[in-house]
Parts: C-alpha cells; structure tokens; sequence
C-alpha cells in the first residue's frame, strides 16, 4: 500500500471548510490530507459519490465494565447476530452491545472513525483502556465519571476551589480520560446511602452538597483550564416527566461558559413526574438556539431493541421496575454507581412514541445544526447502527410522514412533529455527524478535510434513499489506510486514543492520598494508569490558549 | 541471603481473587527468591515462599528441550492442523495473555474456555438469566452493616477478605469495623469462619435453593410453612429475624461461594442468591458477590466476553462465536472426545479433571503453559515453561469485583511471559492460516452462507 492516494470526482461535503457538494480531489499522504501529491500516486475514483469526512460519535458506550457486564447479560442477543470473521478481521457478537472488534468494524462499515465512550468510573479505567485497544479501526477516547466523587465533593463543600482545579487534573492525568462527564450529580449518595433514593432538584442538598454546585464547579474549573470540550452533563431528572425545567436550570448554571448536555431528548419531557410526559423540545432547543455555548447531542430512540445503560443507578432501577426485565446494578466505590436493563422501545407505547417524537422535534427546530449532535446514546436509545435510519427520517419528509403514521398517535397529536416541514440537506448531515461533534470535541483534525486533518474519510454512493447510502460506505479510509474498499474489508487498523494531560501541582497528591488510604480499597500508588496502556494514542493540548 | 536486595512496595498477590495489592515484597535478586512478604496473608506468604526459578528448559517437545522457536512452530502446526482445537485455562495469567488466548482461538475456529467453567460456571449462567446487584469491595469497607458469607469458607480461601474489605477493616460510613457490621454465615457444616459470624446457620445440604427461596417469599411477604425447618434444618423463626434484619440494614452484601455453584442445583442457586440481593433493593441497597478463587479468573472471563460476547465455554468453528456450556466446556470437550488437540494455559487440568477427559488428553496432543512442572506439562507434546505472573511479569488482572490492577515486577525470570508466548504462537498461526486459506475469504464465505436467515 502507498502512502500517498487521490480520491477524484466525488462530490465533497467539508462544512467546516464551507465546501458543500463541490467536485474536488481530495489527496492523502502518511495518513493525513494533504494539498497535492505526485500525480501517479494511486487513485480512487468516486463518480457518482459523495466524500465526507469520517464520522465522529460524540456519545456512546461502547467499552469498560459497565458495557461488558452488558455483554454478559445479554447472550440471547448476541446470538440472533453473529459477526464473523474475514481474513482481515476479527470475528464477534452484534446484537444491541457488540463485543468490541464487532464494534469498531460495525463503526466502521457506517462511516464513522472516531467514537468517544461516555461514561467510566477512574477505578476502571485501565480495563476501559483494555477494551478500546480491543476495538478496531476507530479512533477512542473516555470520559470519566467524576460528579459523584466523594472526594471531589469535600473539597468543594470545605470550600477548596484551587485544590478541586489541580484534583480534577489530576484525574484527568490518572484515567487517561478526555473530558469529566457528570452523571446526576450528586445522586449517587443517596442510592447507595439511603435506601435506594435520589436527589430530584438542582438544589437540593444530599450529604452537604446540591447538583448545581458540583456542576458549576466543574464548568469553571475546565473552562479555567482550557480543556478541548467542556464537561458532558448528564442532568438530574433524566427521563422523568418535568425535567425540561432542571435541564434550562442546568443549562443557566453555565452562565456564558461552555457546557455539553448529553443525550438532551431524555431531558426534555413536560408534564408532571409519575405520569406521562410531553414535549418541551421547543422550549429546550429555543435556549439552545440563542445560546451558543452551550452543545448538545440528541439521544434519539429508535424503536427496538435497547439497552438502558448508565451511571444513573436510580434511573436503571425505576425502568427495571416498568420492564421488569434483569437488571444490573454496580456500585464503584466513592466514585459511581451503574445500572442496566435490557429495553425495547415501542411504536404502540405512549411514552416511547413521545421520546422518539422529541428527539426528531429537537433536531427539526434546531437553529444550529453545529451545536445539536446526532447520537442516539447508544445503547440506551437505540444501537448506533440505527443512524442511517435516523440520517432519512431527517432528510426525507415523505419517509418521516411513514413511520409517523406507523406509531402511538395520542402521543403524536401533543407534539409539533407532524407541522415540520424540514429536511436536512447533505451538509447539514455532514454537520452533525462529523464537523459539529469534532468542533463541540475540540478535535482539530477530525471532522473536515482540509490539509493537516486525520485522513479519515468516507465516501458513499450517491443514493435517493438515504438509510441505503449511509448503510453501505463503498469506501472508508482510516488515518490514509483503506479499511473498507468496493463494500469488503481489505485491511485492520487499530485506531487511536484521544486523551488529554492538563498540568498540575503535584502537591495535590498529598492531599489525596490520605483520603484514598482510608476509604479506597487499592493502593494509592496503583490506582493511576501507566502509559504502557495509551498504546497508539494522542494527547489533545489543554491550557488557556486551546480553548 | 545475599547482598543484593531490593524491596517492592504495593506488589500484588495474584493467588486468589482478592488480589491485595499492598504487598511489601522483600527480594533477593541473586537467589531469585521473595524472602518476606509483608502483608500477605498465610496463602501469600507461601505463593511467595514457594516460588523458585526451576531449572528446566524453557520449551520441550516430547520431554526433550528444543529452542523456543521450535517450540512455537510445532505448537502452531498442532493447532492449525486440528479440527477442533481447545484452549483452557486462563485465571492465573494476565489479561494481556488472554487477549492473545482468545485471538488464536478466533483464528484457528477453535473452542476457548476459562476454568470458570469449573467454578463459577454455573454463576455466570445465572447472571444471563437473573443479573446482579453488585459492588466494589471498597463499598463493602464503607458502608456494609450486614454482611452475610453463603456457601464459602473466606478463613480458609480468602483470608484478607474479612480483615482488608468486608468484616474488621473501618470504612467512611463504619467507623468501628465490625462492631458496626451483623456478620452472617450460612454453610452446611462448622468452618474455620465461624468465628467471624455474629449469627451462624446451617443449612441442610443441598438444601440451599429450598433456603434461598423461602427468603425471596418471606422477602416479598408471603407466607412460609414451618415444615420448612424440616427441609432445610433451618427455622422458620431464624429465617423470619434474617429477613428482618435484611430489611433493616443500610448497605447489605452477601458473597457466595461454590459451596452454592458446585452442589445440587448450581446455577438455580446462584440464580435464587442473586434475584434475592435483587429483590432486597425494594426496602434498602443490597448487593451480592461471588467470591471468585484464581487470581485472574475474572479478567479471564471480563477478556472472553468483550471480544467474543460470551464469559466461557465458547467455540468459533462456525467463523464467529457461539456458547454452549455442556458442550463447548472443556471437561465436555475432552470426556466427549471431541477436541483433537488441546492447549492449555496456567492450569493443571490433568491433576483435577474427571477420569474420561484425563484419558482423553493423553490421546491428543496437548501444549501447555506452565512456570512449573505440572501432570498435564508433563504429558505435554509442547512444554513451556512461562514466567509467573504477578512476580516475574507485569500485566493487568482484575479482581473479583472487576478492579483492574496493574501487576508490578518482583524480578526477572529467564522463561518468557505467557503472552509473549502466545503473541508468537498467534503470529505463527496467522501466517499458516493465510496460506492455508488465502485472502480470499472462501473458508469465511462458506460458514457465512450456511446460516440460517434471522
């Protein structure tokens, strides 16, 4: 294989370098996009085809205990859908949870080359870090779980900003993670402390400390420190009814800073809590929309199979109570909980019909489609390999109006759905598939396909039916290497790690070891994670300039 | 004792699932020996003790040494050659090994299994069904008032569980230790844990489902006969003040041994255990936890399941995975003559298995991975002799409540690392398999083809 390639007469759509539909050459070299290479380097000829970039999955979870207690939850699953092997490839198990060489190749055959993991307690990072160096061809990275801290948390309730600031470096240093990622902050104490409860407002108060002060805490310490994308909230009142007001209250809590809401649909419900919800996606995306910083990303339901799966234990234990389906739940010592439950989601259910409906209502309203991300929070809204479905209930109105009318009509009747008239074009598609979440991520050189970008790139067959052609990519190319040529497997690659290192004061590891000696059950010295783990891997540059 | 020592702080011992990882290992690296193991417990002591650099030969085809490469190129003719070639073992090595295990496994359509399909088997099948309230054990140190040990003797299998995370140790919200904890043990007979035990019940044996499903009933408030003393040797009273007092309880955890998965009913009463942990959390947070044995056997089944989807006894002859447990487990596959080739890794199935599948393995050739000289290395077409991890490698392994830890090197042995090993038997059967097969992706094509449509 030649380093150098040129991909020539495809339609490019590159919105981050305002190209929209333009034929160009695209050029490639040591696995980067380049202006121009000699004009005998090999060639791809992609008439009839649309190139993008490769596609970057801002929210899924995709690896780490949580995912493989999942896995092993779930064999009945796994065995409707076997994956096999080529000799390229490795073989495994699809299902709603692949096992993770199935989950880079499944990536990878719907275009996407970056796919970051959403939700990992420090204490397991290392197995985290394990399971993504299993998970071919894409790009990774995680993000840790640090809103239920407990340490964390005393040092903001004794009032210690600056030590929170270098502690949460730290952190960040330990796990090799890219980002802090809040889950129902403050609602991990009283689940595991008081008898399987949860905090339901954002200032209400659990062991000293209310949610909007731990969120607040984090948004200026990241911001302070320039990490490439601000922390990943997961709000208090996830799925319940009225939870839209603790999500635009989560939102103020940023003030001007920078904040992503993950997964937003299921944050967005009206109504009163115990009983069905309604729409607020209006509400939601009109502060979004006049609010440029904050990001967002859907967590679509599509109907079918699911898996709830999250750090939100409370959460996973009042779906088990509806589903009364097998349930997990694991407690991560002063640092997490986690819940799972098999799930399937359903045209003729009231409730499911509505999150599906205010997913596409968020997307259909949104102003900016750079800040409204596509994701289905994989698993918990549906599996990832359902977004060529979703890519054509937003691009085509005739396919949307179809599965409209194959649902829960009470349900559609209280939301705006059947009035938007809207179809995504091509570009916005590319927006919010690959330049939106590489900018929301801070990741320079994904996400378009400028000089100096990551050659991660996909080229599909131009197609009036829109699920058909981000289904089937003729070709994927990953880091300049032909992953995917003519539809087959032609080679393996093992992707990279995304991680950031912020510098901190040292010092701060004396303030955290004897809290670790106490009440942590390994030795301080062996909770951080060596390099020997990063592999292939990438620091993103953090610091008041990057940001 | 020679001059020349080195001290290793925050070692792991990798005997049993436990891993505590603040061993102070005292070496002497002219002798090859661990003269002291601070903190390790009586098991350590001796897994350290024991340990020597013995004086064979790195690898041996019919008992005669040969040169590694050698070695590594009849091994993986072994395997490409079968048609139904087995790998087991896998708890007492790192997960970087494993990972290569399963690899070759992929490659060569063959079967792979853990020895969990020996011990907890039967829990990870019950956990498919069921599922689990579970937690890390530092939760068990902060914040568990009750503590109850079922089917399992910790005194004998894991000594430090009781004094470094379950019973005597102080947590955030157990200030005294175990003045602050109810300990409960529930067995068949006297063991060296009752000591420990503020309440003590013997169960009937095999009467343990009977048990466990009168406590799911009496949970959910229904009513029990008092025949049930009967059946059980258990007390309808005892079982009504045990209820209550799990009610009661903040933080209740109760770890189960294979006193539970190794006796009548196996996987029903993992199941039984686990859907009453479940159906406790109705009145306050409750969690249970097998008390897993081999140092590494739950990275060995957290490795299988995350590329294969599956936690053991998993065959690939079809070109992706399948589970079967009865037929894809190892004593399945030797007893029903099925596999004609075996390798297996840190493990000594000949010295334990039952009699057919010991006759089965002297008939195939078999490949082993051992630091020591074990009956199955020594009925071994292809010997290795690995370095012993945890002590002469670093590597990852995860402890019975899924913590990965990082394994710190006491020093250096002459034999290579189980994964390195078996990186190059990989590569080797990647290379024989390619052109065997071609790129072509025929043999691929073919199993595809057969399935049956979804």
């Amino acid at each position: 294989m030649s380093s150098a390639m040129r991909i020539v007469n495809g339609k490019v759509y590159d919105p981050i370098n305002k190209i929209d539909g333009e034929t160009r050459d695209i050029c490639i070299e040591d696995g980067r996009i380049v202006e121009s290479i000699p004009d005998d380097a090999s060639r791809i000829d992609a008439q009839g085809m649309v190139i993008m970039p490769g596609a970057v999955d801002i929210h899924c979870h995709i690896a780490g205990q949580k995912v493989n207690s999942g896995r092993k939850l779930m064999p009945e699953d796994h065995k409707r859908d076997p994956h096999p092997g080529t000799p390229y490839t490795r073989s495994g198990s699809g299902g709603i949870l692949p096992s993770t060489f199935a989950t880079g190749y499944r990536y990878a055959t719907l275009g996407y080359t970056t796919a970051m993991e959403a939700a990992i307690p420090p204490l397991s990072s290392r197995h985290a870090l394990e399971e993504l160096d299993d998970t071919p061809v894409i790009d990774k990275g995680f993000y840790v779980l640090l809103g239920n801290n407990i340490f964390l948390q005393k040092l903001l309730k004794e009032g210690r900003h600056e030590e929170f600031r270098q502690a949460v470096a730290w952190w960040m240093n330990a796990a090799k993670a890219y980002t802090p990622k809040l889950v129902n902050p403050g609602g991990d104490e009283p689940w595991k402390g008081k008898r399987n409860t949860n905090v339901s407002d954002i200032d209400e108060k659990s062991n000293g400390i209310s949610p909007r002060q731990i969120i607040e805490a984090f948004i200026n310490a990241v911001t302070a420190m320039g990490f490439p994308t601000p922390p990943h909230i997961h709000c208090n009142n996830l799925g319940h009814s009225g939870n839209y007001l603790t999500t635009l209250e989560t939102m103020r809590t940023a003030g001007d800073q920078r904040a992503h809401i993950a997964h937003i649909q299921f944050n967005s419900y009206g109504g009163e809590i115990g009983k069905n919800p309604s729409s607020k996606a209006a509400e939601i995306v009109e502060y979004i929309n006049q609010h440029p910083n904050i990001t967002c990303d859907v967590g679509q339901v599509m109907f079918g199979k699911a898996a709830i799966m999250t750090a939100d234990a409370p959460l996973a234990y009042v779906l088990r109570g509806i589903s009364k389906n097998k349930w997990v739940n694991a407690d991560t010592e002063c640092e997490s909980g986690c819940g799972i439950v098999p799930f399937t989601y359903q045209e003729h259910v009231y409730t499911h019909t509505m999150q599906w409906a205010i997913g596409l209502e968020l997307f259909l309203l949104s102003e900016d489609p750079w800040r409204v991300i596509l994701s289905t929070d994989h698993p918990n809204g549906g599996s990832f390999m359902n977004y060529p479905k979703l890519v054509r209930l937003l691009m085509d109105k005739s396919f949307r109006r179809e599965e409209i009318a194959r649902v829960n009509q009470k349900a559609i009747a209280k939301t705006a759905l059947n009035d938007l008239e809207r179809e995504y074009t091509l570009n916005e598609i590319a927006i919010i598939t690959r330049a939106g979440p590489a900018r929301a991520l801070g990741l320079r050189n994904k996400g378009h396909l400028g000089p100096g970008a990551d050659a991660d790139i996909t080229i599909y067959d131009e197609m009036e039916n829109k699920e058909m052609m981000f289904n089937a990519p003729r070709y994927v190319i990953k880091s300049g290497v032909p992953i995917i040529s003519n539809h087959e497997f032609k080679n393996d690659h093992s992707g990279r790690l995304l991680h950031i290192a912020p510098e901190y004061d040292q010092k701060i590891e004396e303030t955290i070891k004897p809290f670790f000696e106490d009440y942590y059950s390994i030795e301080f010295d062996n909770y951080p994670v060596n390099d020997s783990y990063l592999h292939d891997h990438e620091v993103i540059s953090t610091g008041p300039l990057s940001s | 004792m020679s001059e020349n020592i080195r001290t290793v702080k925050n070692a792991t011992c990798t005997f049993c699932g436990c891993l505590c990882d603040d061993m102070e290992l005292t070496v002497d690296l002219d002798e090859h020996r661990i003269t002291k193991a601070k903190n390790a417990c009586v098991l350590g002591r001796a897994w350290y003790a024991e340990h020597v650099i013995e004086d064979r030969p790195a690898a041996m085809i019919d008992g005669k040494e040969v040169d590694f490469d050698e070695a590594v190129e009849e091994a993986a003719q072994v395997l490409v050659n079968a048609k139904f070639p087995i790998i087991y073992g896998l708890s007492d090595t790192t997960s970087e090994a494993q990972r290569e295990a399963v690899a070759i496994a992929d490659y060569i359509h063959g079967t792979i299994d853990t020895t969990t399909s020996v011990c907890h088997g039967p829990t990870g099948m019950a956990f498919q069904g069921v599922g689990e309230s579970t937690m890390s054990l530092g939760e068990v140190k902060n914040r568990a008032d009750m503590v109850i040990f079922w089917g399992g003797n910790p005194a004998v299998s894991h000594p430090r569980l009781f004094t470094r995370y379950a019973v005597t140790t102080k947590g955030m919200f157990i200030p005294n230790g175990k003045k602050d904890r109810t300990i409960v043990l529930v067995d068949v007979r006297k063991t060296a844990s009752d000591p420990v035990a503020n309440i003590q019940i013997k169960v009937k044996p095999g009467k343990d489902f009977e048990l466990l499903w009168a406590l799911r009933a009496l949970v959910k408030g229904k009513s029990i006969d008092p025949s049930i003393e009967k059946i059980t040797g258990v007390s309808l009273a005892t079982l009504e003040d045990l209820v209550d007092r799990m009610k009661k309880c903040n933080y209740g955890v109760i770890f189960f041994g294979m006193g539970l998965t190794m006796t009548r009913g196996r996987h029903f009463n993992s199941g039984a255990l686990m859907a009453l942990g479940t159906d406790l959390n109705e009145f306050t947070h409750f969690v249970v936890k097998p008390a897993r044995g081999h140092g590494n056997v739950t990275g060995a089944d957290n490795v299988v399941s995350w590329q294969t989807g599956y936690p053991f006894g998993v065959n690939f002859n079809l070109g992706y995975p399948r589970f079967n447990p009865g037929e894809f487990t190892t004593v399945d596959t030797l007893s029903n003559r099925d596999a004609d080739a075996a390798m297996f890794i840190a493990s000594d199935p000949a010295s334990n298995f039952p009699k057919p599948a010991i006759e089965h393995m002297k008939r195939i050739p078999v490949i082993s991975l051992d630091p020591k000289q074990t009956i199955t290395s020594s009925l071994a077409h292809v010997a290795f002799t690995t370095a012993t991890y945890g002590i002469n490698t670093t590597g990852t392994v995860y402890r019975m409540d899924d913590v990965p830890i990082t394994l710190r090197k006491a020093y250096d042995s002459p034999f290579p690392s189980d994964e390195e090993i078996l990186t190059a038997i990989k590569k080797r059967v990647r290379e024989l398999m390619l052109s065997k097969y071609g790129t072509s992706g025929v043999r691929g094509e073919a199993k595809v083809a057969s399935l049956t449509p979804l």
